[in-house]
């Protein structure tokens, strides 16, 4: 824990110091040290509630002089602490203040400090750095570059209550990585702040608990070890469950909430478990239970109390909105992955109406009455939105009746339409997300979103936009772009194509796929004209390489394209006469490779798209190697792809009996014949008449099919 | 506020009952004082309403139900008074239309008419209505059955309302419906509310009478707010009701018998917490220091008022107040109080007369009171009058077997009192209805107004507590003047003062209280006098009913007995000229006579008498009296701001205030 000290800043002699400012600094180098303490003293007293004082101070160098007697060893304990007090007061001030403190070096030079033995001392230097770390301007990394730092920290909160206050308050404020949750875990960081959760002072308390919402946060690690933890006998779960009772302050409930669902999404609580929904409480036969002498351990995953209802709580108009917002953003991250939650929520508290007052500010009453208010308003308006957004993306994200009661929901849509082009990002995304949510909906993409034409706003929206809003936009585009969503002809006839083409060369694999999906979804069952358009934009070599893309979930949209494009046949052999050789290649390089079945099975069904096709047909047929490798999965033991394969030889043998077969029936029997022939040669009926026998009703029947038409 | 340490004031306050918070409950009690009391609600430290906390609920041994449910009850609504208002327990067999059938002690409702259209509809009210006293009620149906098409209806409704509808149809009924989820408020249109309900669903239906708002619960999840105003809650009685529509409809009542699926309690607790921090910040408004002086001479008073001598000097010091009373005054007032409740009534007598020599005079109903009680006193054995004459010594009957010091005596009066589940007179450390007997004693105002509307039948068991019938349901809401308090307790002068000052909630100061707390000077050895150690330091335990004879089993001792027992009959025939005739002496007179005609005076229907507590009373009046001719309060200020608090809380149940559930004084003294 060294620290540098740097000489003191250069001051420039500024107009506005004052000779009062100045005579303090200057008593600071008072030769007798009981001068410098009063002095000290004095200059205490003189910044208390006065920011501009503290920057003339800090203007004049008072800073590292103080450091510099903070840190002399042959100061008198109290210069030091007084010291300590005096930097604490101008780390109050102004963020400016606290810069400047932290280009003075006063982080280390604190640290160093909490070494000494007097308690009084470390108390005043952990105030002061408790001051520098909750501002925003500070780096936290400056408490974890000394590796000695946290188990000291960690070491001292057993030392008195403000130890505790201000150590848990420095860590609940520093924990803002994985990597930071690890070094604080690794430290004892729960074992040493679970007894601090029911410690007499409410600020302890408060503090311990917001440290443990900061560790669980994402971390499967420290909510499966939270959950084991025992405080004085009680279940950490039981704790924070007792926390959320009603009769807390809010900060606590809130907080305690939270602990709850991070813990719950770390899998270390289930979501049927009664914290999360519902308060059981001990009943009868638990008690009973626990006489007999059943470990607690064994009936307690199902602590009480309800974080799910407490969050919606949080929601209600009679909050702040700072709660308010906060209590959205949870609930939303609660219930995202469980419909059961959803619908609990949805039912709970009249939530889905409860939101929508989130748009209501700032409110025309505030504007008119209360400057302040507005303020206030305006300050947490777009919070609020994006909250509310975001719920109800979560809310929506399964269940269909719910999506309805959203979109009826008073002038839902119209919210959501002009949030998608508001100038908060935070807003735009989160309205996005909503709109993905609802759009997976069949009923709503045919209704709402065509009646408020969403399509327009999401598409100003794909135009310019950082990755994270272009997923999401682009997934709902996806949706949008269904063949019978009524939006998809004005979208295409908006130059969409282009725009998704241009999402498959991202480097973002989550914007490929999204790009290749939409363009997939467009496909389908779509005219000559759309397909050759796809295939132009794309471009041949874009498409193969896509094909090779390491995501599978790319390839497997890639592969779902070329199946869509590769539907009725003058399409298909369009398009094959034109990429057949390409398309062979790129199939038979898939087949070959390690994949998943869902893959193969993809492939093989382009292979039977091809197979349909007039000419494209012969493509297969001549390629013996090809042959071989459909004979192959038809005895592969995987029926998805046996089918697959049964059903391309099934379009091979195929007697052609159609309009457009009579014209040149001659013509086609022919080739069908020699298809025939071909193929049985090669062992294809024999198989055929093995797969009659297959257990699989559909396998069986396709193959039985097959095998008439040798009959034929 | 700040409040000297109560360090400083140690060395006399051994004995003391102060609550234990005094700054919070004093605080409390001005507000009241000073006419807000609509909005001063409490919170009880003493209940936390955890799900935790709970559990002695759930604890209860499920043996009985019916005493399940009555502690369950009693739980959730420790501010009704049953007496008055009883909670709804079953659906009444009177009030319900005649296609609905009731079973299972009239908990299970089933549909029984042909169920084609509304028309067939049919409800079942709760036996009685919701007090408003509780604050926030609840209560849960079980969809056992949803039946032919489940068109069932929970809520609420007024007396009178047609039972040939659903719940919700009509005026003054409230529902929410299971078929279509709709919340029907007055309307035969409902408003989309919440989700169906159907077979195994529990449905709730709970009432807020603070904010006079309404939510339903499904499954233990609240379902939000009825929209509609609820301001005509406020209006008329609501009952619980259920209404069924089609063949086949089963739902059970759970009025509290079991356990709710829904938390109320948390809810409960929530509401809890708002009152409290209403009262904690409800501005005081004065200028700086008053309130705080305001405080400390309510304390200072109270610690005089009962002859706290070195206590009071001591916080009259630490807070450089000045003390209206001399010394000698209260040392005086202190000793003949400790007479009394030595049992030595005769000496107390004496040394009254001697140091207030008009007193008694002027007070013959208070004289006659010391006499039967230096009567009854003498049956005991205690009065020095039989005791310098009984082979005995006084030590061997001590006045307080097996209670040495006040505080756990008092303690345990406070549970039983809430144990009974009668709250109301209970407001102070001190309400002492000297009946400790369940069948009497924590009735609160309509059995106090009785008891002092016929004074004669006030005694029966309590002779000797003329002050136990202050509680008087009639002159608290009206003028006070017009109600004299009891036959013979000693008022005139000091009623009318009292009045003035408890801005006509007279009634609500409790007079009783104070004799408890005088206990606490037994342990004053330092200010008793040297001839007085005797009776004060007499600990030696003989409280085994068999080692009790009369007069202390000496014979001259009886003689002397029976000779007082016919000076007495003469007085009180002597009082009967002068004043006209007295029922209440005469009862009094009778219960003490009684007692001659057991072989084992402490083991007989009047034995209560002979209970050194009863003393406590007639201390405090005699005490009050002193008090009285010296020009100074009867009652000290900080008991009149409890009684008054507590009879602001009753009215507010009167009046239907909901939040009075929430503000009771008892759970603010510790």
């Amino acid at each position: 824990m060294a620290c540098l000290l740097e000489a003191p800043l250069r001051i420039s002699v500024l107009s506005e110091v004052t000779a009062t400012s100045r005579h303090y600094v200057d008593r600071l180098f008072d030769p007798d040290p009981q001068k410098v303490l009063q002095g000290v003293i004095d200059m205490k007293n003189a910044v208390i509630g006065n920011n501009k004082q503290k920057a003339n101070l800090i203007v004049l160098g008072a800073v590292p002089r103080l450091l510099y007697l903070l840190q002399q060893s042959s100061s008198s304990p109290e210069l030091r602490t007084e010291c300590a007090v005096v930097l604490g007061s101008l780390a109050m001030g102004t963020e400016n203040n606290i810069k400047s403190l932290v280009d003075c070096h006063i982080i280390p030079a604190l640290l160093q400090g909490l070494l000494c033995p007097d308690l009084i001392f470390i108390e005043a230097c952990l105030r002061c750095l408790r001051t520098v770390f909750i501002s925003p301007v500070t780096p936290v990394q400056l408490l974890y570059t000394d590796p000695t730092v946290i188990p000291h920290l960690m070491s001292l909160l057993s030392r008195s209550q403000r130890t505790q206050e201000y150590i848990t308050q420095i860590f609940s404020h520093c924990c803002k990585t994985p990597e930071h949750q690890t070094v604080l875990f690794s430290h004892g960081a729960i074992q040493n702040i679970a007894p601090l959760l029911i410690y007499h002072s409410y600020k302890v308390r408060m503090q311990a608990l917001k440290c443990f919402s900061v560790l669980a946060y994402e971390n499967t690690q420290v909510s499966m070890t939270l959950v084991n933890v025992l405080v004085e006998g009680e279940l950490l779960s039981q704790v924070f469950v007792r926390m959320m009772q009603r009769d807390q302050p809010i900060e606590m409930q809130l907080t305690a909430a939270k602990c709850l669902t991070y813990m719950c999404r770390a899998g270390a609580i289930r979501t049927d478990d009664s914290c999360v929904v519902l308060k059981v409480r001990l009943s009868a036969d638990l008690f009973t239970l626990i006489i007999v002498g059943a470990s607690l351990s064994n009936v307690a995953p199902s602590s009480p109390t309800q974080a799910l209802p407490c969050l919606v709580r949080m929601c209600s108009k009679e909050h702040l909105l700072e709660e308010r917002v906060e209590g959205a953003e949870t609930l939303a991250y609660l219930m995202e992955p469980d419909v059961e939650l959803q619908r609990i929520a949805s039912t709970t508290d009249h939530l889905v109406a409860m939101l929508a007052d989130y748009f209501k500010y700032p409110s025309s009453v505030s504007a008119i009455n209360d400057i302040k208010r507005l303020d206030h308003d305006l300050k947490h308006a777009h919070e609020l939105r994006q909250a509310a957004f975001k719920l109800y993306a979560s809310l929506g994200s399964n269940d269909e009746d719910i999506r309805k009661k959203i979109t009826e929901t008073e002038n839902m849509m119209d919210r959501i339409v002009s949030g998608l082009s508001e100038s908060s990002i935070k807003v735009r995304l989160a309205a996005v997300r909503c709109l993905h949510s609802l759009s997976r909906s069949v009923q709503q993409l045919r209704t709402s979103f065509h009646d408020h034409a969403v399509w327009k706003p999401l598409m100003k929206l794909l135009q310019n936009a950082p990755d994270e809003v272009l997923v999401m936009a682009s997934s709902t585009l996806c949706n949008l772009l269904l063949e019978f969503s009524p939006s998809k002809e004005p979208i295409l006839e908006s130059g969409v194509i282009e725009l998704l083409c241009g999402l498959t060369q991202s480097d973002s694999p989550a914007l490929r796929v999204n790009g290749i999906w939409a363009l997939m979804n467009m496909a389908f069952q779509a005219d000559q004209k759309v397909k050759v358009e796809i295939v132009r934009s794309l471009g041949t070599e874009q498409l193969f390489r896509l094909l090779s893309d390491p995501d599978s979930n790319v390839l497997m949209k890639t592969l779902g394209l070329l199946r869509n494009l590769l539907s009725t046949r003058t399409h298909i052999d369009q398009i094959m006469s034109s990429h057949g050789k390409q398309i062979m290649q790129a199939v038979t390089l898939i087949l070959e490779a390690e994949h998943s079945i869902e893959v193969k099975e993809q492939t093989l069904c382009i292979l039977a798209n091809i197979a349909d096709g007039n000419a494209a047909k012969e493509l297969i047929m001549t390629n013996d190697d090809m042959l071989q490798k459909i004979k192959h999965y038809m005895g592969h033991s995987n029926v998805k792809l046996q089918l697959a394969a049964t059903f391309c030889i099934s379009n091979l043998i195929w007697n052609e009996e159609d309009v457009q077969a009579v014209v040149n029936s001659d013509c086609a029997h022919k080739g069908s014949q020699e298809r025939q022939d071909k193929l049985r040669e090669m062992g294809f009926v024999d198989v055929l008449h093995k797969l009659t026998q297959a257990s699989d009703p559909n396998l069986c029947d396709r193959a039985k099919t097959a095998m008439q038409q040798y009959l034929a | 506020l700040s409040f000297p340490e109560a360090a400083t004031l140690k060395p006399a306050c051994c004995g003391t009952t102060l609550p234990r918070s005094p700054c919070s409950s004093l605080q409390f009690t001005l507000l009241l004082i000073r006419g807000c009391h609509t909005a001063a609600i409490f919170s009880p430290q003493s209940l936390s309403l955890s799900a935790y906390s709970s559990s002695p609920l759930t604890r209860a041994r499920s043996g009985n139900p019916e005493h399940e449910l009555n502690e369950r009850l009693k739980h959730l609504y420790p501010a009704v008074n049953e007496e008055e208002t009883p909670l709804p327990r079953s659906w009444s067999p009177k009030d319900k239309y005649s296609y609905i059938g009731l079973s299972q002690n009239n908990l299970r409702v089933h549909y029984k008419g042909h169920g084609k259209n509304h028309k067939d509809a049919a409800s079942v009210r709760a036996t009685h209505p919701i007090p408003a006293a509780c604050g926030i009620y609840y209560f849960e149906v079980k969809i056992v059955s949803k039946g032919r098409d489940g068109y069932m209806g929970i809520g609420l409704s007024a007396q009178g309302v047609n039972m040939n509808r659903l719940p919700g149809w009509d005026k003054h009924s409230y529902g929410y419906h299971g078929d279509d989820g709709h919340s029907f408020c007055s309307s035969g249109t409902g408003q989309p509310y919440g989700p169906t309900f159907t077979t195994g669903d529990v449905i709730g239906c709970c009432v807020n009478l603070i904010n006079n708002t309404c939510f339903y619960t499904k499954n233990g999840i609240s379902l939000g707010r009825v929209l509609i105003s609820f301001y005509t809650l406020y209006q008329p009685n609501l009952y619980p009701t259920v209404g069924l529509q089609t063949p086949g409809e089963i739902v059970d009542a759970n009025f509290g018998q079991q356990p709710f699926v829904f938390d109320i309690e948390d809810y409960m607790s929530e509401w809890r917490a708002k009152i409290h921090g209403m009262i904690a910040r409800f501005p005081i408004g004065e200028r700086l220091g008053e309130w705080q002086v305001v405080l400390q001479n309510m304390v200072s008073s109270y610690l005089v008022h009962h002859g706290y001598c070195a206590t009071a000097t001591a916080f009259a010091r630490a807070t450089e107040t000045l003390i209206q009373e001399d010394q000698t005054s209260i040392k005086n007032r202190q000793r003949i109080q400790k007479l009394v409740l030595a049992g030595r009534v005769g000496e107390a007598i004496e040394a009254t007369q001697q140091l207030y020599p008009t007193l008694l005079e002027h007070n013959p109903n208070l004289l006659f009171m010391l006499k039967c009680r230096q009567f009854v006193e003498m049956v005991n054995g205690t009065d020095s009058e039989v005791c310098c004459l009984s082979v005995r010594s006084p030590k061997s009957q001590d006045s307080y077997p097996g209670s040495p010091g006040l505080t756990p005596r008092h303690a345990a009066g406070n549970a039983h009192l809430h144990a009974a589940g009668a709250d109301s007179p209970t407001c102070s450390n001190g309400v002492t209805p000297p009946a400790k007997s369940k069948s009497h004693g924590f009735t609160g105002g309509v059995k106090y107004a009785s008891v002092s509307s016929s004074s004669a039948s006030a005694s029966s068991s309590t002779s000797s507590s003329p002050s136990s019938v202050n509680y008087s349901e009639s002159n608290s809401s009206d003028s006070t003047k017009s109600q004299p308090h009891s036959a013979n307790s000693t008022q005139e002068t000091s009623d009318s003062e009292m009045d003035v000052e408890a801005e006509h909630y007279t009634n609500g100061v409790v007079e009783g209280s104070s004799a408890r707390i005088m206990n606490g000077t037994y342990k004053h050895e330092e200010i008793l006098q040297p001839d007085d150690n005797s009776i004060g330091n007499g600990v030696t335990n003989d409280s085994c009913s068999n080692g009790r004879q009369l007069c202390g089993g000496n014979q001259a001792a009886t003689e002397r007995m029976i000779q007082f027992g016919r000076e007495l009959q003469m007085l009180n025939e002597q009082l009967c000229r002068e004043y006209g005739k007295n029922t209440t002496h005469k009862k009094m007179l009778q219960d003490a006579f009684s007692l001659l005609a057991y072989s084992d005076p402490w083991n007989c229907p009047v034995g209560q008498q002979l209970d050194p507590t009863q003393r406590e009373s007639l201390c405090s009046a005699l005490n009050s009296a002193i008090l009285v001719s010296q020009n100074l309060p009867k009652q000290p200020p900080l008991m009149l701001a409890l009684g008054q608090a507590t009879e602001c809380v009753q009215l507010m149940a009167r009046v239907r205030s909901g939040s009075c559930s929430f503000a009771r004084v008892d759970n603010f003294l510790h």
